[in-house]
């Protein structure tokens, strides 16, 4: 078996020989990849910071992954369902998903339309059809296969992709969802960002398994290799991925091998057990750089044109941030004991009318 | 009207289900082609096809977890787990998941799925056959909770709760799967969510109980009635969110109240009940409240009659309330 990583575009940004740029993706498309990942790259940047300045409580950034999230989410058509785990907001993002919508989630404010239920990165959107993000690892893979049976009962012409990062796979629900999803011959996508990290556990210590992918094979689906950092791969591996599912012959599975380039997380400190000698050796694989010299080399785009694009998303984040800080803090309390149930019940009123007998206190630390 | 027992009356409410709303879908270990191992499903699979009455791989937490998924999509999904000892698998599904898609995503994934699972013991079921894990499900929040205890009461809250926005769980009393015969309406009908059940109607005391508890009580309070104790029996029959203010009245005009279930004692619903009953009631009450439940071991094998609510000890229970 040939494990190694399919990739289009080398480390340079040059076609791989016996490549050419996938179908589908024009000119303008490639700039518009472009400039999604460059603005997450931005938004990432900027959220860490806000994090730091004690502005929101929490993120998740996809430094580094963006050539995954945006290359897979490119392959999907807007009816398609996203399942998402904690790096694909960008995914909810370029199918519509209102960046002011984005950053109230991580607000948690009034702008919130989730009522700062829960952290931030938890995004949903029924208009993307990307049903929230829930933490508990690996839970959103048995919801994609069940949307993708749903589709299937239905005879809809779409497919229903799950995202995953590598800890997933050692999941019972990771197995349980390809079981099904390869015994019923579903139209889904189990789309792994192999980032290598699982918080503080690299993959050679999540697993025995020789690759990630070759968990598929026991469930008799196709499991790929792709390089997680060439957006042009991501992008045509997934495209396959979702014509081979909607001709009915089943799920696929894809490893995008990449690196997280930072923490997991906002509270985690990756130089207490990892060597970041590995992370200097992997910006030189950066999706964005690497998709950059692709666009220059061939004259889609030029210094002055990626200059201009990088002001402009920095304006247009800079001022939906404005706006969404500018919101009242935060929800009003009454909402805390909405959407419990479809109506409210007599116990959960009488609650919410002991809770406003109180207000929202102010926290003394 | 026709006479059934409760898993014939089961079986009636998925036909009339599966024949009214194409959205509904059953899956589940051996539902299909075997028809359950309680026969709840037989003769499905055959009048609607292995599709939407699906046998699954064996796994609980597939099986609700990708009930899950239909639901977002729009499905109705009614998933079985065999035995709901056997429903852990499947707990972060349902506690985190299938109650909290509604509150999570500010209303705009709504996760209606009616889980069906046998409940109940004294069926020579051992520990893993005849659990009553209710309290587990009514202590989280967003999710409805369901326990008939008559073949009428089977049929009309199932199909009530297929219909629900909302997720239920549904919990049938496996030990009166066959017990409990009575007329059922024939077609499509609904008995309401969230409405309690007067069973029967007595001056002393009132004893609140469902599931394969009620016919207990019923038999308990007609062993004492000819010595002039009159018991009231209510049956919540949807255990959450409960219609506090039927027990309420009751408890209020006997003065006395007794819980009875299945289940352990300590955190058991019944320990919800009483906290509900003295806050509304505790002027009315005339001596303290009482449960009779299992016990706090696990379930025994051999033992199961001792450590089950039995009618000597529903009586006991009685004479001490009233004696106070």
């Amino acid at each position: 078996m040939d494990d190694s990583p399919r990739q289009i575009l080398d480390e340079e940004g040059r076609l791989r020989p016996g490549q050419s740029v996938p179908e589908g993706l024009d000119a303008e498309a490639l700039r518009a990849l472009y400039a999604l990942m460059l603005r997450q790259r931005l938004l990432d940047d900027l959220m860490l910071t806000l994090q730091r300045q004690g502005r929101i409580g929490f993120y998740g950034p996809a430094t580094g992954q963006e050539a995954a999230v945006f290359g897979s989410g490119r392959a999907l058509a807007p009816e398609d369902w996203v399942l998402p785990a904690l790096r694909e907001g960008g995914v909810a993002l370029m199918r519509g998903y209102p960046l002011r919508d984005y950053l109230a989630q991580c607000f948690g404010n009034a702008l919130d339309v989730t009522h700062g239920r829960q952290m931030p990165c938890h995004y949903g959107s029924r208009a993307q059809h990307q049903p929230t993000l829930s933490s508990p690892i690996g839970t959103q893979l048995p919801h994609a296969t069940g949307v993708a049976w749903a589709m299937k009962l239905r005879g809809a012409a779409t497919v229903a992709i799950g995202y995953l990062g590598d800890g997933a796979t050692s999941e019972n629900d990771f197995h349980t969802a390809l079981d099904m999803a390869g015994r019923f011959a579903l139209p889904a996508i189990f789309f792994c960002q192999n980032n290598q990290w699982a918080i503080s556990v690299p993959v050679s210590v999540q697993t025995a398994a020789p690759t990630l992918a070759a968990k598929a094979a026991a469930y008799r689906m196709p499991g790929h290799r792709v390089d997680g950092n060439d957006v042009m791969a991501c992008y045509a591996v997934t495209r396959e991925a979702r014509a081979r599912a909607l001709r009915g012959e089943g799920p696929t599975f894809i490893e995008a091998l990449t690196w997280r380039m930072g923490a997991h997380s906002t509270s985690d400190d990756p130089t207490r057990y990892r060597d970041e000698a590995v992370t200097e050796q992997w910006k030189a694989r950066d999706p964005i750089l690497r998709l950059g010299r692709f666009l220059l080399a061939e004259g889609l785009q030029d210094e002055d044109g990626l200059q201009a694009l990088r002001e402009s998303l920095g304006r247009e984040i800079r001022e939906a941030l404005a706006e969404v800080e500018a919101a009242a803090p935060s929800v009003p309390l009454g909402t805390m004991f909405d959407d419990v149930f479809a109506s409210r019940p007599p116990h959960l009123a009488e609650q919410a009318a002991e809770a406003a007998r109180f207000g929202v206190p102010t926290p003394s630390h | 009207m026709k006479t059934l027992n409760l898993v014939q009356a089961v079986n009636d409410a998925l036909a009339v289900a599966l024949e009214a709303h194409d959205d509904v879908v059953l899956l589940g270990e051996d539902i299909g082609r075997f028809g359950g191992v309680f026969r709840a499903t037989a003769g499905l699979r055959e009048r609607f096809g292995e599709e939407r009455v699906i046998d699954t791989p064996l796994s609980e937490a597939g099986i609700i977890g990708t009930a899950v998924g239909m639901a977002l999509y729009g499905l109705k999904p009614v998933p079985e787990i065999q035995f709901s000892d056997f429903i852990y698998p499947g707990f972060d599904h349902i506690v985190n998941e299938l109650a909290k898609y509604r509150y999570r995503s500010g209303g705009q994934f709504p996760c209606p799925v009616t889980i069906r699972t046998p409940v109940g013991g004294g069926i020579r079921g051992g520990h893993y056959h005849s659990q009553s894990p209710e309290a587990y499900f009514i202590h989280t929040p967003g999710l409805v909770v369901v326990c008939p205890s008559t073949p009428r009461d089977a049929k009309g809250l199932l199909l009530a709760s297929i219909r629900s926005p909302d997720p239920v769980l549904f919990l049938e009393p496996k030990p009166i799967y066959r017990k409990a015969v009575g007329e059922v309406p024939e077609g499509d009908f609904e008995v309401p969510l969230g409405q309690a059940r007067v069973v029967r109607e007595g001056g002393d005391v009132t004893l609140i109980a469902w599931g394969a508890m009620v016919s207990l009580c019923e038999e308990a309070a007609a062993r004492i009635a000819p010595s002039g104790v009159e018991c009231t029996i209510i049956d919540p029959r949807t255990l959450w969110p409960l219609d506090i203010d039927t027990i309420a009245d009751a408890v209020s005009a006997t003065g006395r109240c007794i819980i009875v279930h299945e289940a352990p004692r300590t955190c058991g619903f019944g320990a919800e009940l009483a906290a509900l009953v003295q806050e509304r009631c505790f002027l009315h009450l005339e001596a303290p409240i009482r449960r009779v439940t299992g016990w706090d071991t696990p379930f025994p094998y051999t033992l199961e009659h001792a450590y089950l609510p039995s009618v000597e000890r529903v009586l006991d229970a009685v004479e001490a309330t009233i004696a106070f």
